[in-house]
C-alpha cells in the first residue's frame, strides 16, 4: 500500500538523518529515487525549490514526494513519517536530557556519524554532477555539448558568487535560472 | 489553552519565515522563545542546538518539540511541532501543483537547466562548511572515505553505511577513552 510505504520510507529517512538539511539528500537518493518515486533530476530541481521556500528541507521534500506520488493524503503520510521520529526522540530526550548530554554512547556514535554524513554528501554530489553533465550516461562527447558548456559556466559562477561573494542561495538560484533561460534561447537561435 | 495557541502561532511564524531551514531558524527561535515569551533562557537555546545536533531529524522539528514539551508538556510539543510543519506543508503542496502546471513550458525547463548547475554549487558550499566544522582526526578521515566509497561503489542503502559508521565511531571512541585512562 502506497500510503503505508510512504510513511515507513520517510520514517526511516527521518530516524537516520543526522545534521539536518542536506544530510538528507543521500538518503532521499538511496530510498526515494531508487524506488522510482522521484527522478534524480527532479530531486536536484526540488533542492532549489526548497531553498527558495520557507521551512526545513526534510518537511518540504517529504510533502513534495508524497504529493506527486499519491496526492495530498500521500503528502500527509510522508510528512508525518519524517516528523514522527524527531518528535518521539525529543520527547524522550527532553526527560533524560542530563543523562543524554553526558552519554558516552551518544558521543561515540556521533564520532562516526558526523564524518559519515560528510562522506555521504560527497557521494551525493558526485551523483548530482553525473545527472547534470551526463544525463544520458557517461561519455566524453557529452562534455562537448552546448548544455554541458552552459552548466560549467553557471556552476563556476555560482561557486564564485556563493563562496567568494557570500550571496544567499535564493539569489544564486535566481541568477542560475536567468542564465539557464538565456542559454536555452541562445542555443535555439544559434545552433 | 491560551498557551497552546501561542505555541502554535509562534512556531507557525518560525516555520513560515525561515528560508533554508536548519540553523537559519535559531535566531528567530531565540527571539520568539527567549526574548518575546520568556519561555526559556539563552542557555536553553544552546542546549537545544546541542540536542538537535545529536538526535536525528531536522533542527526545526527538534527545537519545536523540545520547547513545546518544556513549556506545556505533550500537547504543547504537539502544537509547536504542528505549527512549525504546517507552513511548509501548505506551501509545498501548492507549489507541487504549480510545478506540474508549468513544467512543460520551454522557459521553465531552460531555467531549471541553469538552476541544477547552481544547486551543485550550493550543495558543494554546504559540504565545505560542514567539513570545516567537523572535528578531524585519523578516524574521521577514514570514516569519510569509507562512507563516500561505500555510497558510490556498493549498491546498498546509505542507512546501512550510516549504521556501520556509527559503529566504527563507537569503537574508536571507547578505544581512545581506554587509552587515555592508561
Amino acid at each position: 500500500m502506497i500510503f503505508l510505504d510512504l510513511f515507513l520510507t520517510f520514517f526511516k529517512i527521518g530516524i537516520t538523518t543526522f545534521g539536518g538539511g542536506y544530510a538528507m539528500i543521500p538518503l532521499i537518493q538511496s530510498e526515494v529515487v531508487a524506488k522510482g518515486w522521484l527522478s534524480e533530476t527532479a530531486l536536484v530541481n526540488f533542492i532549489a525549490v526548497s531553498e527558495s521556500t520557507p521551512g526545513p528541507f526534510a518537511v518540504n521534500i517529504a510533502t513534495y514526494v508524497g504529493r506527486v506520488t499519491a496526492g495530498i493524503f500521500g503528502a500527509l503520510c510522508a510528512t508525518l513519517g519524517v516528523v514522527l521520529p524527531s518528535f518521539i526522540i525529543i520527547l524522550i530526550v527532553a526527560k533524560f536530557y542530563k543523562k543524554f548530554k553526558e552519554s558516552k554512547t551518544v558521543k561515540g556514535a556521533m564520532t562516526g556519524l558526523r564524518p559519515a554524513v560528510i562522506g555521504l554528501i560527497g557521494a551525493a554530489l558526485i551523483s548530482m554532477l553525473a545527472t547534470v553533465f551526463f544525463p544520458l550516461g557517461f561519455s566524453l562527447k557529452a562534455l562537448l555539448t552546448w548544455d554541458a558548456a552552459a552548466s560549467v559556466i553557471i556552476l563556476a559562477l555560482a561557486l564564485y558568487l556563493g563562496m567568494a561573494k557570500k550571496l544567499s542561495p535564493i539569489i544564486i538560484i535566481l541568477i542560475s535560472a536567468v542564465l539557464g533561460i538565456v542559454s536555452g534561447y541562445l542555443q535555439m537561435i544559434l545552433v | 489553552m491560551n498557551k497552546m495557541l501561542t505555541l502554535f502561532t509562534t512556531f507557525f511564524k518560525i516555520g513560515a519565515f525561515t528560508f533554508g531551514g536548519g540553523y537559519a531558524m535559531i535566531p528567530l527561535i531565540q527571539r520568539e522563545v527567549v526574548e518575546k515569551h520568556g519561555w526559556m533562557t539563552d542557555d536553553d537555546i544552546l542546549d537545544i542546538i546541542a540536542i538537535a545536533e545529536t538526535t536525528p531529524g531536522p533542527i526545526a522539528i527538534n527545537s519545536a518539540t523540545f520547547v513545546g514539551t518544556k513549556v506545556a508538556g505533550f500537547f504543547g510539543s504537539a502544537m509547536a511541532t504542528l505549527g512549525v510543519v504546517l507552513p511548509s506543508f501548505i506551501i509545498i503542496t501548492l507549489i507541487s501543483y504549480i510545478l506540474e502546471l508549468f513544467q512543460s513550458v520551454q522557459a521553465v525547463q531552460f531555467a531549471f537547466n541553469g538552476i541544477r548547475a547552481g544547486v551543485i554549487a550550493l550543495v558543494f558550499k554546504a559540504l565545505i562548511s560542514m567539513y570545516k566544522q567537523c572535528p578531524k582526526d585519523l578516524a574521521a578521515y577514514i570514516v569519510m572515505a569509507f562512507a563516500l566509497l561505500a555510497a558510490v561503489f556498493i549498491d546498498i542503502s546509505v542507512i546501512y553505511v550510516l549504521i556501520a559508521c556509527a559503529g566504527i565511531g563507537l569503537v574508536w571512541f571507547f578505544v581512545s577513552l581506554r587509552r587515555a585512562e592508561k
